[in-house]
């Protein structure tokens, strides 16, 4: 059994009782738990099941690091999936269950894949479900997708909120044991800005469990002060519950705080993530305990010996009542020594090495402890929970000396440094055959933007392993502002020395080796990876990705080193060689919440209102995202649907008078001498001969040629051109032509302005438009003064105006700018005025319905990128007499020249009926993939109120040759729609309704 | 994410301020190109490993387009300046040469 001691425990409030429930049950905890030393207290040693075979899991580490035991935490809407016991601090209260198991923990049915686990190597899902093809779809992958997952996605929008928060400093401080302490000390005696970060709620890290005292004083009490030592100064801030999770260019870096994962609900925000710019970074993430790689290794019950030395001495957990050590350094004997002070049994310690001399091994021989060098684990007995091992020569082949009962196996294997921050953006890892672990190269790190080392690591994190060791090196640079402590990147000082031992024993046969697990979480044993490298994986990438080691939520950080170790002996070259897969971001798993902060829902992206936006919502109106502006759609009447909103705006504009808010439309002003030369590089038409006071219609492409915008331009004086462009394209045009102006024509004199916000923007369209300005009155509007295509500035209802006499309908229409801080008012003037003429608003399905009937091309429906204006039949609007504009050369390539290009066509369906949105025509015959050839697309289809059936454009091969000819449109439901090959304008060919 | 001084307005401005334009000191080939030439200006990128020579805009500034030179590998910054130039500044040259004796040059 698993259980509370009755005295110890330095984390824990005994006065501070706390209940939880996992899985249903109710248990009792103390405040300063963790959720995996509350399980533990009450014999709950098994805490979920593993991926792949659901074999039984308990809990194996004490922090981060923890692969197995993840639970569900909380309900509803704030459920949580893959949270780790080990990191998850108690509260009254807390739910957790376990996961991947049906029906239950205890019993799992799944469990069938263990007893087939011979048949399952590495590669099965990919060699075995692969043929035939088809039943991937509907057999297998339906199967191994319910069986799959770990945790539950919750069902119910996060109920909690998160934040993102700024900070700057000159040293950031990642981890807060007494390595961090100490380089975070000496840069605030440098006077440097310092922020302190440190994961867990307290500082201190691993010392106050592994050492007595640190020079005679007590291990808490010499943290306690310089803990309040760094805080009473000004130019520190420590952060504790604060994750640095990445390390980016020139000093970024991204931290996670849990602000109220521990007080769900109290009204806080639960995560904070911090964006932090510094000048330098110093890692202090210390190191992080290996397993070893014996059959049964995963058993519940056995721990890495830290893991067992935390919970005896931080929470007072008993993991068992006779717990054997088995390792390969000297640390796993602070684990008996705790143990037996904790007054539990250490039936023996299995030391693989041959002697084992150090003052710790000493002492463990001390205290009475039986101490068997040269040995280790053959083979670990239990099923949901240790009941003991048997015992062998580390270099032999397994035969068993003798058996010993025991409820748990503490084991270490060594120490990994957690070299993860120095390596995101760039610093480069080497190989210490002392430490047998991957140590960061002081010589390589990641650099700043001046090119100065922006990374360096102190403590156990740069494989500095002693206590006497750290504290020399750091408290050498305290107070001396002549050595900038960031400089120092400590080094391995050979004190501590950890053989290489990868598999125990080291000549364990196949029946052992597929019992000993190297990632918990996905299932990987040495096994598998050996037989990854038979089958003639070499890389350590690929490796990685065929056998999945290192890729479940824990990333490798238990036992990665153990994996390539055992891929490097099986390659039979030196590990340094077959190297380490990549480091990356972020270093624990980030919820989704606290990188979206604030951005949901409402505020997740800026909106842009246009000045009559208010009224359209009192209206009613139907809005459509148009870039980031909100466009009314329609506006639906009471018992209306939405389609027979737009249908009754259509009608109404064709028959009165409609009114349209386009005052998102883009609005440049392009100014200067050479204007007229600079829109003539950018527009495929000449702008530059088009009189004052006229509009001209004008095509931009990019240089491949390709159709990138369009819209009217109006020549307002000698040298100011105002450039209309699409409602999405302001900026980008905008920033397109400050482009041309400042990198290549920088010598042109033009002055570019969006003035986009600063006009509102109406368009009067109808039978009627004419009629409501006359009533507004102020300017002369009349067919004579004001003709199509031309603009002129006056006032309308007491409103300053400049009028377009543009259309995109058809019909007789204005567009009337004005001011945007008096666009409300104008827009309500309209209203009124027109009341008696039949006014009503109209949004942007009418227009498009409009003019579609009209056959006027919409950048985005027309266009995607790969169409030029030639496609289109817009050569009209592209000048044979200039010698260069932007596109022109792309547009002569022989692909774009090519006379089989699909060109714009207009369709009449036979039926009457609407062609669906993105249909293709098909042609005869199939492609290399069995599909059906295609000679053409659908680029705008709708239903015409004006005409009653559906009209439609499209690019069709050779179209424009074609009229009259029948082809066939394909339909998601297999079927086909017939339409006869038309010009593109429907209605009103002679344009009778818009010249009068 | 990447800091470079705006050589217009002085500011030290962070990558989200800014938007990235490519590759830089690119030689515009117009109507008259061979197929070569326009391929060559439309579509072939350097795209080095080490030194880089960029543009950027300082969209949520000044307005500015600038270019860059910085080594893609390690992300140091060599410098930035205007963008109304026909070549790399020599100061700059000089400066890669320093840092990186192998540079082959920018061309």
């Amino acid at each position: 059994m698993s259980t509370r001691l009755a005295k110890g425990g330095r984390l824990i409030d005994r006065t501070a009782a706390m209940d939880f429930h996992f899985n249903g049950k109710v248990m009792r905890g103390f405040a300063g738990d963790t959720l995996a030393a509350a399980l533990l207290a009450n014999d709950q040693m098994l805490m979920g099941r593993s991926f792949k075979y659901h074999r039984p899991r308990g809990v194996v580490g004490s922090g981060p690091e923890e692969p197995n035991a993840l639970v569900n935490l909380g309900r509803g809407a704030r459920l949580e999936p893959n949270q780790r016991a080990t990191t998850t601090e108690l509260f009254d209260g807390l739910e957790a269950t376990s996961q991947n198991h049906w029906p239950s923990l205890e019993f799992d049915v799944g469990v069938v894949n263990n007893y087939a686990a011979r048949f399952m190597p590495a590669g099965f899902y990919y060699k075995t479900f692969i043929h035939p093809r088809p039943f991937w779809k509907h057999v297998f992958e339906p199967v191994i997708r319910r069986a799959a997952g770990l945790g539950k996605a919750p069902t119910e929008g996060d109920a909690d909120r998160y934040e993102q928060a700024y900070a700057f400093c000159d040293v950031l401080v990642v981890g807060g044991g007494v390595a961090g302490l100490l380089a975070a000390k000496a840069a605030a005696d440098a006077g440097q800005r310092v922020i302190l970060l440190e994961q867990t709620a307290t500082l201190g890290g691993r010392t106050p469990v592994d050492e007595a005292d640190i020079d005679g004083t007590p291990v808490d009490t010499w943290i306690a002060a310089i803990e309040s030592d760094l805080r009473a100064r000004d130019n520190v801030t420590i952060r504790t519950r604060t994750c640095g999770f990445g390390v980016y260019d020139h000093g970024y870096v991204l931290a996670d705080e849990r602000v109220a994962d521990h007080t769900p609900g109290d009204g806080r925000p639960k995560h904070r993530l911090w964006r932090i710019r510094t000048a330098k970074i110093v890692t202090a993430t210390g190191a992080i305990e290996r397993p070893l790689s014996f059959a049964g290794n995963d058993i519940p019950g056995v721990m890495l010996a830290s893991a067992v030395r935390d919970y005896v001495v931080n929470h007072a957990v008993s993991p068992g009542d006779r717990t054997v050590i088995a390792t390969n350094n000297d640390s796993a004997y602070q684990t008996a020594l705790a143990l037996k002070a904790a007054g539990l049994e250490v039936p023996a310690i299995l030391d693989a090495r041959d002697t084992a001399t150090g003052a710790l091994p000493e002492a463990a021989r001390a205290a009475g402890i039986r101490v068997l060098t040269g040995r280790g684990i053959a083979k670990v007995k239990g099923g949901k929970r240790v009941t003991g091992v048997a015992v062998c020569t580390q270099a032999g082949e397994g035969a068993v000396l003798e058996e010993i009962t025991c409820e748990a196996v503490a084991m270490s294997g060594g120490w990994s440094p957690v070299v993860h921050l120095f390596s995101h953006c760039g610093g480069k890892v080497k190989w210490d055959d002392n430490l047998s672990a991957f140590i960061p190269d002081a010589s390589r790190p990641p650099v700043n933007h001046d090119g100065s080392p922006m990374v360096s690591v102190v403590g156990a994190a740069a494989g500095c392993l002693s206590l006497a060791n750290i504290l020399a090196g750091l408290r050498d640079v305290s107070g001396k502002t002549a050595i900038r402590l960031p400089d120092v990147c400590q080094t391995p000082d050979g004190s501590v020395s950890i053989p290489p031992v990868w598999v125990m024993p080291q000549g364990a046969p196949i029946q052992l080796r597929s019992k000993m697990w190297l990632d918990y979480q996905n299932d990987v044993k040495v096994s598998d990876v050996q037989l990854a490298s038979r089958e003639g994986y070499q890389s350590v990438e690929h490796t990685k990705r065929y056998t999945t080691l290192g890729m479940a939520t824990d990333q490798g950080k238990l036992s990665n080193i153990n994996g390539l170790a055992v891929l490097a002996d099986s390659l039979n070259e030196p590990i340094p060689q077959v190297g380490t897969t990549t480091f990356r971001p972020p270093y624990t798993p980030v919820t989704i919440g606290a990188l979206a902060g604030e951005s949901r829902g409402e505020i997740f992206q800026p909106l842009r209102r246009t000045p009559m936006h208010e009224w359209h919502e009192k209206s009613g109106a139907y809005f459509e995202p148009v870039g980031l502006w909100h466009r009314p759609y329609c506006f639906p009447r009471a018992g209306e649907t939405h389609e027979q909103a737009v249908h009754r705006e259509v009608l109404n504009t064709r028959e009165k008078l409609g009114l349209l808010d386009a005052s998102t439309l883009g609005k440049i002003i392009v100014k200067g001498p050479d204007a007229g030369r600079f829109l003539d590089m950018l527009y495929t038409g000449v702008m530059s001969t088009l009189p004052i006071g006229k509009c001209r219609y004008g095509l931009m492409c990019n240089e491949q040629g390709f159709l990138s915008d369009d819209g009217v331009v109006a020549r307002l004086d000698e040298e100011t051109f105002l450039c209309h462009t699409t409602s999405g394209g302001a900026d980008r045009i905008h920033a397109w032509m400050e482009d041309w102006l400042q990198c290549e024509w920088w010598d042109w004199k033009v002055y570019t302005a969006n003035v986009t916000e600063q006009y509102a923007q109406i368009a009067v369209v109808g039978p009627n438009a004419r009629k409501l300005l006359e009533t507004l009155g102020g300017m002369d509007v009349s067919k004579e003064t004001l003709p199509f295509m031309q603009s002129a500035d006056g006032t309308l209802g007491g409103f300053p105006a400049r009028v377009y006499r543009i259309s995109f309908s058809g019909e007789l229409s204005y567009e009337i700018a004005v001011p945007a801080s008096q666009g409300a008012a104008f827009w309500e003037a309209c209203h009124k005025a027109g009341a008696s003429l039949g006014a009503m608003p109209y949004g942007t399905e009418a227009l498009h319905v409009m003019r579609a009937e009209k056959g006027f091309i919409m950048i985005g429906d027309e266009t995607d990128g790969t169409v030029i204006p030639q496609d289109l039949n817009l050569d009209w609007a592209i000048s044979k007499k200039k010698a260069d504009y932007l596109g022109k050369r792309g547009q002569a390539r022989t692909f774009l020249a090519s006379p089989d290009r699909w060109k714009l066509v207009g369709f009449d369906t036979l039926d009457g009926s609407a062609i669906p949105d993105g249909a293709y025509i098909v042609a005869d015959g199939t492609n290399g993939n069995g599909q059906r050839n295609v000679q053409g697309r659908v680029t705008s289809t709708y239903h015409s109120p004006t005409l009653k059936r559906g009209i439609a454009m499209g690019l069709l091969k050779h179209g424009p040759q074609r009229m009259g000819e029948v082809v066939e449109f394909n339909t998601i439901q297999g079927e086909t729609v017939k339409a006869r090959v038309r010009d593109t304008v429907f209605f009103d060919k002679d344009g009778e309704k818009q010249n009068v | 994410m990447l800091i470079l001084t705006c050589p217009y307005c002085g500011i030290k401005a962070d990558e989200t301020e800014l938007s990235p334009g490519y590759e830089a000191h690119l030689k515009r080939f117009g109507p008259d190109a061979s197929p070569e030439e326009f391929e060559a200006y439309m579509f072939a990128r350097k795209n080095p490993k080490g030194v880089h020579f960029e543009r950027w805009r300082h969209a949520y500034g000044c307005g500015k387009w600038f270019l860059a030179a910085r080594c893609t590998a390690t992300l140091e910054v060599f410098g930035t300046y205007p963008a109304q130039v026909g070549e790399p500044p020599a100061d700059i040259i000089d400066k890669i040469k320093a840092r990186r004796p192998d540079w082959k040059g920018y061309k």
